[in-house]
């Protein structure tokens, strides 16, 4: 047991010194990438947590990692128009302190819900609990009625859907298609720079390393074991005397604030918050982080990230006809044949003889939201037809 | 609102019903028998689409004087295609994924993503159209305000026509009777000696053939692109969701409800807010109604 | 009278599983149901513990209606139940399993923040040595034989301390040792207890039985000693047990 958790501690220590050796490693420009890459990876451990260990799929991490972007990039924005030498251009020409989307689009007045985004404590304290409190809110609903499995996912699809759809829809308001781009300070710190982006990038990876740290001792506790007692067993688990419904909606409520986290830290590094991070494509990406690194790790699935971020500059840059081929390819192989993803691999190369952590067992057939037997879990492992 | 306005948004109403109704039914199959979630089925429908193109295209080319009939000859070709792709998909790949419902939506997402690749390497990033048949242009006039086009009553016909096929062959054929008994009973099936096996790769198979003719009948109202199957896929699944998924009579009636309060959304407010507004209402009418418009009483 | 089940009634799709039917249950009393498969048993135990809404009745217990509470709910006013197949967590290690089942902190809070104390320790100590597992605290539940599992099972149920036990056939599938030894487990462990035990194997059931029920159609058909029920003729010409 404790050689196995000093082996875990050493991985995230290692991690954190990879991480920590980026900037003294790599130029300027491949340390920017690897700083948005780390974005990426706050919804993928949200991930681990959530569809790894907690058995819920969620395929709209994107509205909570937009609504994390949408919020700082609000701020800044605000902050932006309010400047006479740094404010945007069309702004100062207009003479109004509107953002310029919205002059162009003849918004004459800042609707109320963009008026708080002035102040940083507001904006902080909405990154940080509206996406929880909404999807721990919607998840405990449909939970609580026993909607889960395939059902949920869809829910979770469709929500990110209508955000995307909404946003582009609202240009007037939200920036439409373009998002809410063109600020340059952060508090009057000039985020364009790169000694505060490189600051940046440490704040990034310091929060991520504490986010695995927390996740971890969430697993740890009886939480966690109860959680994945209800992914392989719900119906039992309501005869220990746990409402299920309460735990799941817990973990999804966390997976949603860690993948705010990481589109604040998006819209802060890229300049940049816009429904392309929305929808249901970069949504139903952000599993295959998690996939490919390995849903039941959260270290592997920080590497996962940075190797499919890396892949995908490669090949968008010089091959972009092959990179959805590639990305097609890699869901359905790694659900296939690789369901604890590379972190997977990796144990069973260490320590092949030892029973590997099972791979986590199917939802009930048909994920109706009807009460299912009492029924054994599926061994996934080889991929036979039941 | 003069009647004719009301009359003219009913039939908007409808032509999104149809293929929103094609799409779905073939899903509803799928997954109400397997349980499976083909997020790809939206790509079965483009095939369907570009199948009818190049249909269009090998008619404008080889066969112009028939170019009449293309579209007949397209719609059923559409149907032969996308039912063996959809044969060699479930036989090849998503049979390893039964009992992994979350596996599979992801599996066959992967898959969509190459299919749309595919698409765009063959036919190039740009949509595509297909012409018209003579026979359907023009539109139906029976008063001086309502202007209902043929192509849209074709398609309206074609999808009540494919109702009634599907009814035909679920509750007059024995196929349908081995399929509708593996959809409610498979173990049950299984020992009576119905080889679920076919029974699933059929099924799939049918699914898919659905989708393209939902394709096909699409070209009519759209061009089609690689991503126009992605489009459609969310709206597709609510619409499933929404109508009970073991009962095809709910996904009929649920693409109906669905595709009219969309287009009398849309009178109402821009395109989009009212196809958000849509989602988002059938997202609250199943939380008071998990289980969807239609579902079968299940033993607790 | 710790259990009172009144006009308990309950259809599915037209069948009715359960009608009308009327028991009773003592504290301290251990109650074994028998009857011919499809009598109704396994949708009685599903109606106490709130697997599933009865159309009608009610059942009693303590002071709680049960019939208005949900599964966690039931199982939170005191009463376990064990299912036919064994169900434990297969992911989880035996002493893992026994400390979920610990009827405490049942909250996400409070399990966010609950310590693993000494006397949490010896109570897993000693229900693992009752179930005979004590070796196996560090084992996967899901490397576990068949019999291992039902008694972790009933350690669990110990650990969660129910005044009302109630188990499904619990000798499913064991061996004839396994069933010696299981009686004897279930014998000590109902002292103390309300117990109701669903079984077909007449051996066991004359092993622990004070009372035993007998199921016909959705209703009671005889109810009093295995010797008086033996020898009722209606229970004789509607199953013939051993």
């Amino acid at each position: 047991m404790s050689a196995g958790r000093a082996g875990e501690l050493g991985g995230l220590l290692l991690l954190a010194a990879l991480l920590a050796a980026v900037p003294l490693a790599l130029d300027d420009f491949r340390q920017q990438l690897a700083a948005k890459y780390l974005c990426y990876a706050f919804p993928a451990v949200g991930l681990v947590l959530l569809w790894g260990y907690g058995g819920i799929l969620s395929l709209g991490q994107g509205l909570y990692f937009g609504m994390g972007s949408y919020f700082m990039a609000m701020f800044l924005k605000l902050e932006a128009a309010s400047q006479t030498n740094t404010g945007s251009a069309l702004s100062q020409f207009y003479g109004s302190n509107l953002p310029d989307f919205m002059v162009w689009n003849s918004v004459e007045v800042l609707p109320w819900w963009w008026r708080p985004f002035h102040s940083l404590s507001f904006t902080v304290a909405a990154i940080l609990v509206i996406p929880p409190l909404f999807a721990f809110l919607l998840a405990y609903a449909n939970f609580r009625k026993r909607v889960g499995g395939v059902y949920f996912s869809i829910i979770t699809l469709a929500l990110a859907a209508i955000a995307s759809i909404v946003i582009i829809g609202q240009q007037g308001y939200t920036g439409g298609v373009n998002g809410i781009t063109d600020f340059k300070t952060f508090l009057g710190v000039d985020i364009l720079s790169n000694g505060v982006k490189r600051v940046l990038y440490f704040v990034t990876v310091g929060v991520l390393l504490a986010s695995v740290l927390v996740g971890r001792s969430l697993l740890a506790s009886r939480t966690g074991k109860i959680l994945v007692a209800i992914r392989d067993r719900e119906d039992r688990v309501r005869f220990s005397g746990y409402n299920p419904a309460t735990f799941k909606a817990f973990v999804f409520a966390v997976a949603a604030l860690l993948a705010s986290l990481g589109g604040a830290f998006f819209a802060l590094q890229e300049g940049l918050a816009s429904p392309s991070l929305v929808g249901i494509v970069p949504s139903i990406e952000m599993v295959i982080y998690a996939a490919v690194g390995g849903r039941l790790s959260l270290i592997g699935t920080v590497y996962g990230t940075l190797l499919v971020f890396s892949a995908k500059t490669f090949f968008s840059e010089n091959f972009p006809e092959i990179w959805l081929y590639l990305l097609g390819t890699l869901f359905i192989l790694v659900v296939m044949f690789l369901p604890t993803g590379l972190a997977g691999l990796v144990e069973r190369v260490r320590w092949p003889h030892a029973r590997t952590a099972k791979t986590p067992a199917a939802a009930p057939a048909s994920g109706r939201p009807v009460m299912s037997e009492v029924e054994p879990p599926v061994e996934v492992r080889s991929g036979r037809p039941a | 609102m003069s009647l004719d306005i009301v009359v003219m948004q009913a039939f908007n109403g409808l032509s999104l019903f149809t293929v929103l109704a094609l799409m779905a039914l073939g899903l509803a199959i799928v997954f109400g028998l397997m349980g499976v979630i083909n997020m790809a089925h939206g790509e079965l429908m483009a095939l369907g689409a570009y199948t009818t193109y190049l249909t269009a295209q090998i008619f404008e080319r080889y066969m112009p004087g028939w170019l009449g009939v293309y579209l007949l000859v397209a719609i059923v070709l559409a149907f032969g295609v996308t039912f063996v792709f959809g044969l060699a998909l479930e036989r090849g790949f998503i049979r390893f994924l039964y009992n992994r419902p979350l596996d599979t939506m992801l599996a066959t997402w992967g898959l969509s993503l190459v299919l749309q690749q595919a698409f765009r390497s063959l036919f190039g990033p740009r949509e595509v159209g297909v012409p018209s048949p003579r026979w359907l242009s023009g539109a139906w006039q029976p008063t001086a305000g309502i202007s209902i086009p043929l192509s849209r009553l074709f398609i309206i016909g074609l999808t009540v026509l494919v109702g009634l096929a599907l009814y035909r062959l679920l509750y007059r054929t024995r196929w349908g009777l081995r399929i509708r008994a593996v959809m409610q009973n498979r173990a049950m099936s299984g020992a009576v000696g119905i080889d679920t096996a076919r029974v699933d790769a059929m099924t799939f198979a049918i699914g898919s053939g659905l989708a393209g003719i939902a394709g096909s009948a699409f070209t009519m109202l759209a061009s089609t692109g690689p991503v126009t199957g992605q489009q459609y896929i969310v709206d597709t699944f609510i619409v499933v969701v929404f109508g009970g998924v073991e009962s095809l009579l709910g996904t009929f009636i649920s693409a109906f409800m669905i595709g009219q309060m969309q287009s009398w959304l849309e009178f109402a407010l821009t395109g989009s807010m009212a196809k958000a507004t849509i989602l988002l209402c059938v997202i609250v009418a199943l939380y008071f109604r998990p289980a969807g418009l239609f579902a079968l009483k299940v033993r607790r | 009278m710790i259990l009172s089940v009144e006009d308990l009634t309950v259809s599915f799709d037209g069948f009715c599983a359960v009608d009308g039917l009327a028991l009773s249950v003592e504290e301290d009393e251990l109650r074994c149901v028998i009857g011919p498969n499809g009598a109704g048993k396994t949708t009685l135990l599903d109606m106490i513990c709130g697997k599933t809404k009865p159309s009608r009745g009610s059942i009693r217990f303590k002071q709680h209606e049960l019939t208005d509470m949900i599964e966690y709910e039931v199982t939170r006013v005191g009463v376990g139940r064990k299912f036919q197949t064994p169900s434990t967590y297969e992911d989880l290690t035996v002493l893992e399993n026994l400390e979920i089942s610990y009827p405490k902190k049942r909250g996400v809070i409070g399990s966010l923040f609950f310590v693993r104390d000494a006397a949490l320790r010896d109570k897993i100590d000693e229900i693992a040595g009752r179930i005979r597992l004590t070796d196996q605290l560090h084992v996967k539940a899901g490397s576990l034989s068949h019999g291992q599992k039902q008694w972790l099972e009933i350690g669990m149920l110990l650990m969660q301390d129910p005044e009302l036990l109630l188990l499904d056939e619990p000798v499913a599938g064991m061996s004839p040792r396994e069933r010696e030894l299981t009686a004897e487990m279930l014998n000590a462990i109902s002292a103390g207890r309300s117990t109701v035990v669903i079984e077909h194997d007449m051996a066991f059931v004359r092993m622990i039985a004070h009372t035993v029920t007998v199921m016909h159609q959705g209703k009671v058909l005889a109810e009093g000693s295995m010797d008086e029920i033996q020898r009722d003729p209606r229970v004789i010409e509607v199953y013939l047990g051993d």
